[in-house]
């Protein structure tokens, strides 16, 4: 079969044939085409199977809004379900597949479901997924998900890429149509920043698919001429294949382009598709109109689509569904099809037309004052059944039908913001009213004027308004301006399985079964018959069902009203809507200045936060995590060990009043300390919980550093900052994040001072007279490189924590593995470094976990009497003082073999173990290789006086009873000798 | 301000981990890794804006520019937010301008060395705007030049800056130099 149904000129590239397989069928088609125009040349007008009854179903349109002829494009992993063939773009190599059906398109044994069909009626999943209750989950729910949705996903990753984008401009216009194109170049001409957008991948918009003339000549000419002059602008951005999906907030359109859709696959380094979110000061929306069908018995069978539909086939795509065609309309615009299919040698076998004065025409037979009442043919129309206007019947064989009810604006993008359309009674139809989103104006089609000629002038006069132009007006180019007059006509009397909603097989019958069982309102009828949902979200089938249940209700068609426009307007890929965020870009990550480093030494990472911390450095010989991290460990006590903490955050904090400003945010008193000293600090929450710890260091009188966790680095700074700004704005205090110019080691172990001492420059002392436990300050390494010196322990030995400017990081971490190899030097990661200090009982995130107080941490002593700080005062409410309120301990099995687990709930030896017993959790946890047995910290119920208590750490979710005994949460080095070694 | 050369024996790397600055070029526009430059944040102290301008003045020989511009000569300096400013000099002479810019403002502001809390990549070319639009949502076509912005790329907050027509200067947080750098790559082969 070789094209058959294709005919002479349009706007096809016949010098670049191109090949594509249809459900494993081969065909070929020309570039220029879509998906649908090539089937339809090819003498397919089968194209898919509907939702509910698998009725055979063909193209009812040609463009954005179709319903019916939609496939699965590609295979593999670029496999997309529910594309439009009617905008798909042809390409060579291109494979599509109809879907649901089984087992072929042309046989479908779920065609049985038409036969139930009085069954199936809108509410019947409502109606007979009752009882029994039991199968609700088990039963119907896995049948009815098997049932649902249309086509299938591949389950394989999507391949391609998608970015976001951001545009800017004065002037966004969406449609490039008549009216699209006469804005643009006024705005153009008048220099103003412009994007034109459409979702088609040629400009021209209806005109592409008319044979009129503008300025005398084919519009064509004009269309080409046109867009050779906004090409030419450097200020106007054309933009096809580009939908507006969406108007939002602030004049911020969505916009998706499909850069390479119409590749096989996209060039290297280039996306699919874009999403770009443009900024527009004025925006003219021109999206035109949509032609609305007559509803008649049958009036879904392949080969009955919209006559707009049929002509622009003809016109644009040089084809036609069939050689012989029927016309059933209600208004002239259905005779300029039947002109044009018949100039291009397609057999008219009649127009049918409502009409009683309907025009005639010489070329072929016009039947006035008649209408279509139903349709036959097993998998496509093969003759249609018309009722004459005396009332007799006459059947007209044909292989297709145009049918074309008048014209309903593109109302939906002025919508999106919960604008209301009004109703015209002139054109019944909705037009664009009420409230439009801020700076937006809509012209041509869109807004109610039909004809080429008004669409010319009301783009141009809407661009000179939109963006206050002055001066005269170019002259509208010359152009039809019939007068339009459209009648309603929504179905034919009688009718009962004629379908409104060809997607989810909505008929004129549901929608009055929906109003007889109550569903009345607008949006109970959405819901409850489907109609209007999907991927057309109902662009030709809205104002049927509105208009028959207007005629139901005995209400006008705007007192029904219309259910709400949402963005997008069209379906919308959610790898777009992802862009680049996904897998391992998911977020950004932050490397420590050790980073490389680590890597070439086999550390094992792990992300805290966006950070890529060493977590522990396996060497030769270790199988299992374990090992290093007990070596690493072993080894710091031992001597000493490096670890990167550059993560944790530093907050810069200058002027006169840093050391009353530290007052305020820490619990613990800040202001007489010493310059050249370190100190721990407990910042609270407004509500007295604790919100983060860390320790400030005074390098001047004027000038702290404070160190937070990591994970609250960016918390905390938020909240130094509206602690400034707004608790205490007459305070002279300056922050900055340091967090990242900073390289900081800590430095562990009996050996860490002798180690240092080998980088430091020897006119610093940094022996434990000169610099002792909690001393700062600012030095210099390696031969004159600043430095800050801190000495601080997190892992309770002897240690300090050494910052540099972070590209020497890596350097001195490689500096301080040379010089320290006389000391056996180990870097440790976050695991040995998580072991050390539940060792040495510090909390960390898992003690601070936004629901312990100072008191339950063991520091409520901290929080100073003798001044005033944020949350202080809630701290002393009675509830968080309470004789028997937890107290962080430290927890030890009897049996050193047993486990301890995080999470785990603390009960008495005996007695019940259910929530009223509980007496606390475990909140940290870890195997001890200096104890040779794990460990715990926890929260216990009055655990400042329970040490030595023996009882159970349950975990019912795990299985596991284990006998423990409350001990000290300090496990090494309870005295704090070695800080101060 | 006096040159300060440091002694030291350390070797730096630069944010993306090289000893070289990273270059590469795509489709006419070319991103480039700039460590050669050391800044310094300066903050005006309470009731101290004034001085801290003069101070700036003397020390850098400019003014003190407005509200998301930058002025440059061969000390750059640019708004970061109010009464504060980034002071941009060549490393290899101003190593240590955090404590020259303390010497010369004294008490009059804060400073705090910002050199490598942040990395700098330059993208520049014909297409470099296409690029830009892919990256940020600034309106960068308008932008003027000597003209300065916070913006989020790729999540992270960054300093976008108009240096010449068809260059741009992204300050972005040195960590996340690869995820930052990864980003503009993406979108200089992504653009057209």
């Amino acid at each position: 079969m070789s094209q058959i149904n294709r005919l002479e000129g349009g706007q096809i590239d016949r010098n670049q044939p191109l090949n594509f397989k249809f459900d494993g069928k081969s065909y070929a088609g020309f570039a220029g085409d879509t998906l649908a125009s090539a089937l339809l040349a090819n003498d397919v007008r089968l194209m898919g199977r509907s939702f509910k009854y698998h009725r055979p179903r063909g193209p009812l349109t040609a463009g954005s809004e179709e319903p019916n002829a939609i496939v699965e494009l590609r295979s593999g992993n670029r496999q997309e379900p529910n594309t439009r063939a009617t905008t798909a773009e042809l390409y060579e190599g291109l494979t599509a597949k109809s879907q649901n059906r089984w087992p072929s398109l042309a046989f479908d044994a779920m065609a049985i479901n038409d036969r139930f069909s009085n069954f199936l009626t809108a509410g019947f999943y409502y109606k007979t997924f009752m009882w029994p209750a039991v199968f609700w989950e088990k039963v119907y729910e896995p049948i009815i998900r098997k049932a649902a949705g249309l086509g299938s996903l591949s389950l394989l990753d999507d391949p391609d890429e998608y970015d976001k984008g951001f545009r800017h401009t004065d002037l966004l216009i969406i449609g490039a149509g008549p009216s699209g194109l006469m804005a643009a170049l006024t705005a153009g001409r008048a220099g103003s920043d412009v994007i034109l957008a459409d979702e088609d991948f040629a400009f021209g918009g209806r005109l592409n698919s008319e044979t009129f003339a503008i300025n005398d000549e084919a519009s064509d000419v004009w269309v080409q001429a046109t867009i050779a002059e906004l090409s030419a602008m450097s200020n106007v951005r054309m933009m096809t294949r580009t939908t507006v999906i969406g108007a939002f907030d602030h004049g911020i359109y969505g916009a998706v382009e499909r850069v390479s859709d119409h590749l096989i696959m996209p060039a290297a380094g280039k996306p699919r598709q874009i999403l770009w979110r443009i900024y527009a000061a004025k925006t003219i929306l021109a999206a035109g109109a949509t032609e609305r069908p007559i509803a008649f018995e049958n009036n879904d069978r392949p080969g009955i689509m919209l006559a707009s539909a049929m002509r622009s086939y003809a016109n644009r795509w040089a084809a036609t569904p069939a050689q012989r065609v029927t016309i059933f309309t209600n208004n002239d615009d259905g005779h300029s099809t039947a002109a044009d299919l018949h100039a291009k040698g397609v057999k008219i076998a009649a127009v049918i037309d409502s009409r009683a004065d309907a025009p005639r025409s010489l070329d072929y037979e016009v039947v006035q004052g008649a209408q279509v009442v139903d349709s036959k043919g097993r998998l496509g129309v093969k003759f249609v059944e018309v009722k004459l206007a005396d009332g007799s019947s006459r059947t007209i064989e044909c292989g297709a039908l145009g049918v074309s009810g008048g014209w309903n604006p593109n109302v939906h993008m002025t919508c999106h913001q919960r604008g209301r359309p009004t109703w015209n009674e002139s054109l019944a139809a909705f037009v664009p009213g009420g409230t439009l989103p801020p700076g937006m104006t809509v012209t041509g089609a869109a807004n109610g004027d039909l004809s080429t000629h008004m669409a010319l002038k009301t783009g141009a006069a809407a661009a000179k308004a939109a963006l206050g132009l002055k001066g005269r007006s170019a002259k509208t180019p010359t152009a039809e301006d019939a007068p339009v007059s459209q009648t309603p006509f929504w179905y034919v009397e009688g009718c009962s399985r004629a379908w409104l909603d060809q997607q989810n097989d909505v008929t004129v019958k549901d929608v009055k079964l929906s109003h007889q069982e109550g569903f009345r309102s607008v949006e109970h009828l959405k819901r409850y018959t489907t109609l209007g949902m999907a991927t057309d979200q109902g662009k030709t089938s809205n104002m049927g069902g509105l208009a028959i249940m207007a005629e139901l209700a005995g209400k006008s068609i705007p007192e029904v009203g219309t259910t709400i426009f949402r963005p997008p307007y069209t379906p919308t890929s959610i790898g777009v809507l992802a862009g680049r965020m996904r897998g391992k870009e998911f977020h950004p990550t932050r490397l420590t200045p050790s980073h490389y480093w680590a890597k070439e030494r086999g550390a094992v990472f792990v992300e805290v936060g966006n950070w890529l911390r060493a977590q522990w450095f396996p060497i030769a010989g270790e199988t299992h995590w374990r090992e290093s991290v007990d070596r690493e460990v072993t080894a710091t006590r031992a001597s000493v060990g490096v670890c990167d903490c550059t993560t944790l955050g530093k907050i810069d904090v200058q002027g006169s009043d840093a050391a009353t400003f530290l007052n305020k945010v820490y619990c613990n008193a800040f202001a007489k300390l010493a310059v050249g000293k370190v100190r721990y600090g407990l910042m609270l929450r407004e509500d007295g919980i604790a919100m983060d710890d860390g320790t400030a260091g005074r390098l001047a009188e004027d000038h702290f550093v404070v160190t937070t966790t990591t994970a609250k680095a960016a918390a905390v700074y938020q909240h130094l900052e509206f602690v400034r700004q707004c608790l205490y704005p007459d305070l002279d205090v300056q922050l900055i994040s340091t967090t990242e110019a900073w390289a900081q080691y800590a430095v562990a172990g009996p050996n860490s001072r002798a180690l240092l001492q080998k980088i430091v420059d020897p006119e610093f002392d940094i022996s434990n007279e000169a610099f002792p436990f909690m001393g700062c300050g600012n030095i210099t390494v390696c031969g004159g490189l600043r430095a800050r010196l801190f000495r601080i322990s997190f892992s309770g030995e002897l240690a300090f924590e050494i910052a540099v400017p972070s590209r020497y990081g890596d350097a001195l971490m490689r500096r301080l593995m040379d010089v320290g190899e006389e000391f056996n030097v180990t870097p440790y990661g976050t695991e040995a470094l998580g072991v050390m200090r539940i060792e040495k009982g510090h909390a960390a995130g898992n003690e601070l976990n936004g629901t312990t107080s100072a008191l339950n941490l063991g520091m409520g002593r901290m929080v100073s009497k003798k001044k005033d700080s944020i949350g202080s005062t809630l701290s002393e409410r009675a509830g968080m003082n309470e004789e028997n309120a937890l107290m962080q301990v430290g927890i030890q099995p009897l049996d050193p073999a047993d486990k301890i687990t995080s999470g785990g709930h603390l009960m008495a030896a005996d007695g019940p173990v259910d929530a009223a017993h509980d007496q606390g959790y475990v909140t940290s946890a870890a195997f001890s290789p200096t104890l040779s047995s794990m460990i715990g910290l926890g929260m216990l119920k009055d655990g400042g006086n329970r040490q030595g208590e023996k009882m159970r750490l349950v975990s019912p979710l795990t299985d596991l009873t284990v006998d423990v005994e409350i001990v000290s949460a300090h496990f090494v080095d309870p005295e704090g000798e070695r800080v101060r070694g | 301000m006096s040159v300060v050369k440091s002694m030291h024996s350390l070797t730096p790397i630069t944010a993306l981990g090289g000893s070289e600055p990273r270059v590469e070029t795509i489709g006419g526009v070319t991103c480039r890794e700039v460590p050669e430059v050391a800044l310094a944040s300066v903050t005006a102290r309470l009731k101290h804006e004034g001085q801290t301008k003069t101070a700036l003045k003397k020390a850098v020989g400019l003014t003190a520019p407005d509200v998301g511009l930058v002025a440059s000569k061969t000390l750059t300096i640019f708004w970061m937010g109010p009464d504060q400013w980034m002071v941009e000099a060549p490393f290899d002479s101003h190593e240590d301008l955090a404590a020259q810019l303390k010497a010369l403002t004294k008490d009059h502001a804060s400073v705090a060395e910002q050199t490598d809390a942040w990395t700098r990549f330059d993208v520049s070319g014909e297409n470099v705007l296409n690029v830009m639009e892919l990256l940020c949502n600034l309106n960068t076509r308008q932008m003027a030049v000597d003209a300065v912005s916070r913006s989020s790329i790729h999540h992270l907050g960054c300093f976008v800056r108009h240096i010449s027509a068809d260059h741009f200067g992204i300050y972005g947080p040195r960590a996340s130099a690869g995820s930052l750098h990864h980003a503009i790559i993406t979108a200089m082969s992504s653009a057209r």
